[in-house]
């Protein structure tokens, strides 16, 4: 250890807050430059956390479900009429599906449609909160030697929940549809109309660039869309609901408050990714 | 004549008793990372890490500031960033200036009541958010929405009596442990 002399000690000590103040505006200015080196440190801490996270998860998955589980026996009553009319309503649809499937084969088949092979998919537990006070994204633990990529798409159980951003060897970042940084090109499934979904860190994104002379109608389907090669068409987003503002907000089918698991969707879509994902190459064998 | 009193001479500050005062004195820190660590695996709301770490920061500012020298809270905020997708830079400034007013009114604060520095502690809060909003708002060069900080602002409030209770019992207990060693 140096020994200084008292008043240097004293100096340094009243000095340490204002040069470490200044280091503060460096790290900014380092964060704001250089990018990729904040991802990188942000992703090697992720990944170094994930473990101890995936353990905390236990504890809190169990109170969690205790108090569902409470929850669902207080509205037993409650929820088994609702469910005996969904019950009814779906079993309409049943038959309906079941028709149109028959006539969709026959249709095909005198089409001599190459039908799209099934989209590989593998399943990753939310460990945290991966936002913060003014972004909306949440951490996965994953194993290693998985085969997931930047640019991925998660699900929840219902529909589409957000896009990978982050990759390490343990961890990944999904950023939420929520997010202020989101934009998500949609179709609007009754009018096939183009539109853009735009997060907002509130409940519902909004409805954005739908076409002149067409109004997004209250409860109608959104889906994704293919427009920049970054989404499959057709995975199920929300509906839309007006809000009492009066703009046009998507109510997601993805509960994204009370996520535990996704399925990340790999579509060999690269699409729209930030420069430096492009810079630099893709490992082979990463697909 | 009188014999000197019989007794055990005090032993020499050694390698243990180095050790000793190092995790006495590194212990704030890693309570607090512990903290911080345990709000994001939680994920109850956004914005809970931030929340952990500056009720943390003020009480050992004010009632031991040795045991948070400025290092620490530069480390702490930095990790704050990490752990958030926060600008880089901003949790950082955020926690060293709230750290360096609430060290320099601590001759003040300490002498009040839990309910007076809770007071106190909630205006920290609150231009701690407005400063982080502003750091946002600046540093991603986009008007983010107020509503999450206030939610956060407030959980901040909200974290301070359970953390302060939980670290006032340490500060006795480390207190007694000074005076025995």
């Amino acid at each position: 250890m140096i020994r200084l002399s008292i008043p240097l000690r004293q100096a340094l000590s009243r000095l340490s807050l204002p040069l470490l103040v200044a280091a503060a505006f460096g790290v900014m200015l380092l964060g704001k430059a250089d990018t990729v080196i904040a991802e990188r440190a942000r992703t090697a801490l992720a990944d170094l956390l994930a473990p101890i996270w995936s353990v905390v998860q236990r504890p809190v998955g169990a109170v969690r479900d205790t108090l569902q589980e409470a929850d669902r026996l207080l509205h037993l009553r409650e929820e088994n009429t609702r469910l005996r009319e969904e019950n009814a309503l779906l079993r309409r649809w049943q038959a309906a599906a079941l028709t149109l499937e028959g006539e969709n084969g026959l249709l095909r088949r005198q089409l001599a449609f190459l039908p799209e092979g099934a989209p590989s998919y593998r399943t990753a537990r939310v460990v945290a909160d991966g936002g913060g006070t003014y972004a909306r994204a949440v951490l996965l633990a994953i194993g290693p030697g998985h085969m997931i990529r930047k640019g991925q798409i998660a699900l929840d159980e219902r529909g589409f929940a957000g896009r990978v951003t982050e990759v390490g060897t343990r961890s990944a970042r999904v950023l939420l549809a929520t997010d202020m940084n989101s934009r998500v090109p949609v179709t609007l499934e009754g009018s096939r109309a183009r539109a853009l979904m735009a997060g907002g860190n509130t409940a519902r994104p909004r409805l954005q660039h739908w076409p002149e002379g067409l109004m997004p109608q209250e409860g109608e389907r959104v889906v994704t869309s293919a427009e920049t090669g970054a989404f499959p068409a057709g995975i199920p987003v929300g509906v839309v609901r007006w809000s009492q503002g009066g703009a046009p907000e998507i109510e997601l089918y993805a509960q994204l408050d009370r996520l535990d698991m996704v399925r990340l969707f790999d579509y060999g879509l690269g699409g729209i990714l930030p420069p430096e994902a492009v810079a630099r190459p893709e490992p082979k064998g990463r697909r | 004549m009188v014999p000197p009193m019989p007794g055990r001479r005090a032993p020499k500050p050694g390698l243990l008793a180095a050790l000793d005062a190092f995790a006495r004195g590194g212990l704030p820190t890693v309570l607090t990372i512990f903290a911080m660590v345990l709000a994001g695996g939680f994920a109850v709301m956004p914005g809970a890490v931030a929340a952990a770490s500056l009720p943390c920061i003020f009480f050992w500012a004010v009632f031991r500031p040795a045991a948070m020298p400025p290092p620490a809270v530069f480390l702490i905020g930095l990790l704050q960033d990490l752990l958030t997708a926060a600008p880089l830079g901003s949790g950082i400034l955020v926690l060293l200036l709230a750290y360096g007013a609430a060290r320099a009114w601590r001759r003040f604060l300490a002498r009040q009541g839990f309910l007076l520095v809770w007071v106190c502690f909630a205006g920290f809060a609150a231009l701690a958010g407005l400063l982080a909003w502003v750091l946002q708002a600046l540093l991603g060069w986009r008007l983010p929405p107020a509503e999450p900080g206030l939610w956060q602002v407030l959980l901040t409030i909200g974290l301070y009596p359970p953390l302060a209770w939980l670290f006032s019992r340490l500060q006795s207990a480390l207190l007694e442990a000074e005076v025995t060693a």
